[in-house]
């Protein structure tokens, strides 16, 4: 939160306090004034905040580790289909999501263990794309596994799975409160992702300044340095590879409850790069521009979508670029641009747990703390 | 024993496209060490750009013969991709040489974005169908196994471009900078190689290998679309570690490999798993392979040296 | 800037409402990615049969209507279709042409479901999406299951007892096979292999060959025609001799175009409806798509077409434009579409749904008797 309230330009750096604040006070204000400009926003919004679970997931294997994993979106997968296997019509199992969550979340971990056993002497680019090819097995076998016996009901999909339900109390139905007045079910969602953020970031953040952290850091900026101070590399990375996937895992189980339909065309190499381009957009190993990032990447496709055609229509009289072609068109450009001109990240990160090279310029803050 | 030798020659053919590909794919890397995403893409701008020249041809002159006609495809589109590529490393890639690894990926992923995206402003969203100006009808060199002139051409044309490429790196003094500049294009630098010149003609080279590659891909299947280049770019990929990332034949020798193992095994996967696996999961074996090969034998077949730069 | 262009916006629909009562009616198919091609066919043809109601002029309700399209992308990606679909909802659209996928109509349809709309996708044929128990969802073209069964009992009693089937591994395609896989041996034939593709391969000659070492009489593939296309050409090349059906995705004129030479007589396929030829407004319906949008008709553009039209015609015959109210004319609506009549059963599958069959002869689909 610190790293949030850092980047407000100037409150940020002259009054912490308040920029603190500002920052709690939006969290929990921004379904209102999502819904002030629509429902979409708000649906937008929750899907924000689980791009935000993946991306702080994925932060932690590529920021922090330093091993760039491409395949990140099969734990994902792995959370969804265990929450559709465990609580939905398919196998006519309903457990309730205080055992399906964390068995997601354990069984991503272990997915994360068992790829990362064999593959994390790999370095580098070879790790990329051998990851990379893990997250298209994943998706293959979800894709395939209904024949000769069904298991993932194959490109059909499951459909109709369980919605979060607390202490009896369905989170998927609008809360009528008068006859008027309803509470929609998307603010419900949002609270209850804003929780695992929240409990995400602040586990994370005690990771990063845990010895495990610096662990993780060294290891990142020299591999062998690390082994020579008696830092045991293999687990260590193990470890980071499969608490990252846990991230995802949860925030695959998360997706499941709240779209109630999990398909493998969901979990498709592009929502890979989509998270791994939040991830370095905002800022690797900075918590903050991790957040940041994502949210900016999850709402650009649908601002465009949005602002797109009155503008051109404004300024040009009619409509030269479909929004989707230009969604795309921008997307792309951002991304080049982006890497061209501020290449460490929207946010760089703080330097003490992380690589000074990327801060040239900047001075180290005293007090900083991550 | 007909079926095994016609899938022989299928994994051939689907690997000499690889091989093709991935020829550009391990040059760029070997130098630069640099995942060039977007050139798959380049492949598919090359393939239009030719398709959209034959046709012109066609229209203005329709008397000319098939092998004009591909002639005018590649001498309009290997420029174009040339330029292209040249234009791809000095805007996009020349300024994150020292950037943190990622960010040059995150520049591949978003110009391979950026082609298809303009490839599906130009030519529009539909499949165009390619002319197929050499031959495809089917000769029989073996009682039961059929092959088709023009596979037999781009198997040919991969070979002969590979023993090219391999004469360039070699023999030539551009040939010596590169490899100077692979090593350590600062060291390279300072012995008087222009490292920038240099990476700015791998690139060139590489653009124009993808220009070729396009239109045989093209006039081997029929068909060109603005999404053709992303898999078998990945693919190719896959072929050019498999091979030894970096070394030019084992791009040739990597592709080959990974086409005969997906053809055959999307044959015999069915028969060797008691029919519980099936052709479904012809796209995992080049992933598996690729996990294989790194995890033991990180060099790939015939790779000189591990590529580590992380 | 941006609150100028609110206010122009506003601006705009109080002057369009002043003179007349805009409908607006959502459209959603992939406008971007592999599928975009067909999911442009689907806005068109929705848009050309909102256009011609236009131009007739409509009074609803005692006002005079004018109806617009909101055409969305949904990247036939699920999560992207439920962004779209709550867009839609937003804007308060009276009714859903939508989605080209199943895969992206069966999560949708919860949220129309919820703000209880109408939607009527013209090509999602997944038995699911109508089984979900939502009154409001319905669909224009003959599920799977029908024309599975049509398929595989044609292969097995006009072309030869073995059948070899591949399909793309889509909701779609391996949706259709299963089908006609049952089918097949419903009706005394035998399936020799069950081979597997993707919907972005352009080589299948490991496939192929498999195929050929059987020897079966008929080759059904369940997926699109960008697929099919290269695929008969790849079966000429292999010199494999048996016949080729496929299913409504491979039925299109951009099949001729791929396959070049290797399609002719050898090459069957299906279509849920009567052929356009056939139909009174259908005769027309191909100048009038040409002339609109300069573009030849896809696959999909009239169910899109008559998905719209029955949205209408309902509204027409409840006298309502509010989907609450037109839901019920809309369930006993009847008329005559392009495709066929369309009329809905109870769960919402359209009623009859012809099936017609149809051979390539002098390049181009004819309808079989």
């Amino acid at each position: 939160m610190n790293e949030l309230a850092a980047v407000i330009p100037w409150l940020g750096t002259h009054k912490p306090r308040a920029a603190r604040w500002v920052v709690i006070v939006l969290m929990i204000t921004a379904p209102l004034i999502a819904a002030f400009f629509g429902r979409t926003w708000m649906r937008v919004l929750d899907f924000a905040l689980l791009y935000v679970m993946l991306a702080l997931g994925l932060n932690l294997v590529v920021g922090f580790a330093g091993l760039l994993d491409l395949g990140y979106i099969a734990f994902y997968a792995v959370g969804a289909y265990t929450w559709a296997f465990l609580a939905s019509p398919h196998f006519g199992l309903h457990l309730p999501f205080w055992i399906v969550l964390p068995a997601g979340a354990a069984f991503a971990a272990l997915a994360g263990l068992i790829l990362g056993t064999p593959v994390l002497r790999l370095r580098g680019d070879y790790l990329a794309i051998v990851t990379l090819g893990f997250g298209e097995i994943v998706r293959i076998f979800m894709n395939n596994l209904n024949y000769p016996v069904n298991i993932t009901n194959g490109p059909q999909g499951i459909n109709a799975l369980d919605p979060i339900i607390i202490f009896g109390w369905d989170i998927s139905r609008n809360w009528q409160v008068t006859d008027n007045l309803s509470v929609n079910s998307l603010f419900f969602y949002y609270y209850a992702f804003l929780a695992c953020v929240i409990g995400s970031v602040i586990f994370i953040q005690r990771m990063q300044v845990s010895r495990m952290g610096r662990a993780w850091a060294a290891i990142r900026d020299d591999d062998l340095a690390a082994k020579a101070i008696g830092i045991n590399v293999r687990n260590v990375k193990l470890l980071a590879f499969s608490l990252g996937a846990t991230f995802g895992g949860v925030a695959g189980g998360l997706f499941g409850a709240f779209q109630g339909f999990v398909s493998p065309e969901s979990f498709s190499l592009m929502e890979s790069i989509m998270v791994l381009a939040m991830v370095v957009f905002g800022g690797m190993g900075n918590l903050g521009g991790v957040i940041v990032g994502a949210l900016i990447l999850s709402f650009l496709p649908e601002v465009l979508r949005h602002h797109a055609v009155p503008l051109q229509q404004a300024v040009f009289g009619t409509v030269i670029l479909d929004p989707e072609v230009l969604r795309l068109l921008i997307y792309a450009l951002a991304l080049i641009l982006m890497m061209a001109l501020r290449p460490a990240g929207l946010i760089p990160a703080h330097s003490r747990y992380s690589r000074p090279e990327l801060l040239k310029a900047e001075p180290v803050p005293a007090e900083g703390r991550a | 024993m007909e079926t095994l030798l016609q899938q022989i020659v299928n994994g051939l053919v689907v690997g000499s496209v690889y091989s093709l590909v991935a020829l550009g794919y391990t040059m760029v890397y070997g130098i630069l060490g640099l995942i060039n995403f977007a050139h798959g893409d380049v492949m598919m701008i090359g393939a239009l750009v030719a398709l959209q020249a034959i046709l012109f041809a066609q229209k203005m002159w329709p008397s000319l013969g098939p092998l004009a006609l591909v002639g005018i495809g590649l001498v309009v589109s290997i420029p174009t991709c040339m330029l292209l590529g040249y234009v791809v490393e000095r805007t996009a890639y020349r300024r994150l040489r020292n950037a943190p690894r990622l960010a040059p990926l995150i520049t591949a992923i978003g110009v391979s974005f950026l082609l298809q995206t303009l490839a599906m402003i130009i030519w529009g969203r539909g499949y165009h169908s390619f002319p197929q100006l050499i031959s495809t009808v089917p000769m029989q060199p073996i009682e039961g196994v059929f092959v088709t002139p023009v596979q037999i051409t781009t198997l040919l044309v991969s070979a002969g471009l590979m023993a090219a490429l391999l004469l360039v790196v070699n023999k030539t003094p551009l040939g010596r900078a590169m490899r100077a500049t692979a090593e350590n294009h600062r060291v390279a630098s300072l012995m008087g190689v222009d490292a920038n010149k240099i990476i700015a003609i791998t690139f060139i080279i590489g653009s124009a290998l993808a220009a070729i590659a396009g239109v045989m891909v093209a006039s081997n299947y029929g068909i060109a679309h603005y999404t053709m280049g992303f898999l078998p770019g990945l693919k190719a990929f896959t072929a050019a570690v498999l091979g030894g990332i970096g070394n030019i034949g084992g791009a040739m020798l990597g592709g080959i490999v990974l086409g005969l193992v997906e053809s055959i095994g999307a044959g015999y996967i069915e028969t060797w798993s008691f029919g519980f696996l099936n052709s479904s999961y012809q796209d995992i074996f080049a992933f598996i392979i690729l996990g294989a090969v790194l995890i033991f034998r990180p060099t790939g077949l015939l790779g000189e040296r591990v590529a580590d730069r992380a | 800037m941006k609150k100028s262009l609110i206010a122009l916006a506003l601006l705009g629909f109080g002057v369009a409402h002043a003179q007349e009562q805009v409908v607006k009616i959502g459209q959603v198919s992939p406008l971007t990615g592999g599928q975009s091609h067909l999911g442009k066919d689907n806005e068109n043809g929705a848009r050309l049969a909102l256009e011609e109601y236009n131009a007739k002029g409509l009074t609803i309700g005692g006002k005079k209507v004018k109806f617009e399209i909101m055409s969305e992308d949904d990247q036939a990606d699920p999560k992207t279709a439920t962004t779209v679909a709550q867009r839609l909802v937003d804007a308060g659209v009276k009714g859903v042409v939508g989605h080209l996928n199943s895969g992206t109509s069966i999560p949708a349809s919860r949220l129309y479901h919820q703000a209880g709309l109408v939607q009527i996708s013209p090509s999602a044929t997944n038995p699911t999406l109508t089984n979900q128990g939502y009154p409001g969802v319905f669909r224009v073209m003959a599920n799977d299951i029908h024309q599975g069964k049509v398929l595989g009992e044609f292969a097995v009693a006009k072309l030869g007892k073995k059948v070899a089937i591949i399909d793309d591994r889509t909701a779609y395609g391996q949706g259709l096979a299963d089908q006609v896989d049952k089918a097949v041996k419903a009706s005394g034939g035998t399936v020799t292999n069950r081979e597997f593709t993707t919907d972005k391969a352009v080589d299948f000659k490991a496939q192929l060959t498999k195929i050929k070492a059987q020897n079966p009489d008929v080759i059904m593939y369940g997926g699109m025609d960008t697929q099919a296309g290269p695929m008969l050409k790849q079966i000429k090349e292999l010199g494999i001799t048996a016949k080729f059906l496929a299913g409504d995705g491979g039925c299109s004129s951009e099949m001729f175009k791929l396959a070049g030479d290797a399609i002719g007589a050898n090459a069957y396929c299906s279509n849920p409806g009567v052929p356009l030829a056939n139909m009174p407004g259908g005769k027309t319906f191909n100048e009038r798509f040409k002339k609109r949008f300069n573009a030849d008709i896809q696959v999909y553009a009239p169910y899109a077409y008559d998905a719209a039209s029955a949205i209408v015609e309902a509204m027409k015959a409840a006298n309502s434009v509010e989907p609450a109210k037109y839901l019920p004319a809309l369930k006993k609506v009847s008329f005559d579409g392009v495709t066929g009549k369309v009329s809905f059963d109870d769960k919402g599958d359209i009623k009859g749904g012809a099936i017609t069959l149809y051979q390539a002869t002098g390049g181009k689909w004819e309808p079989m008797k």
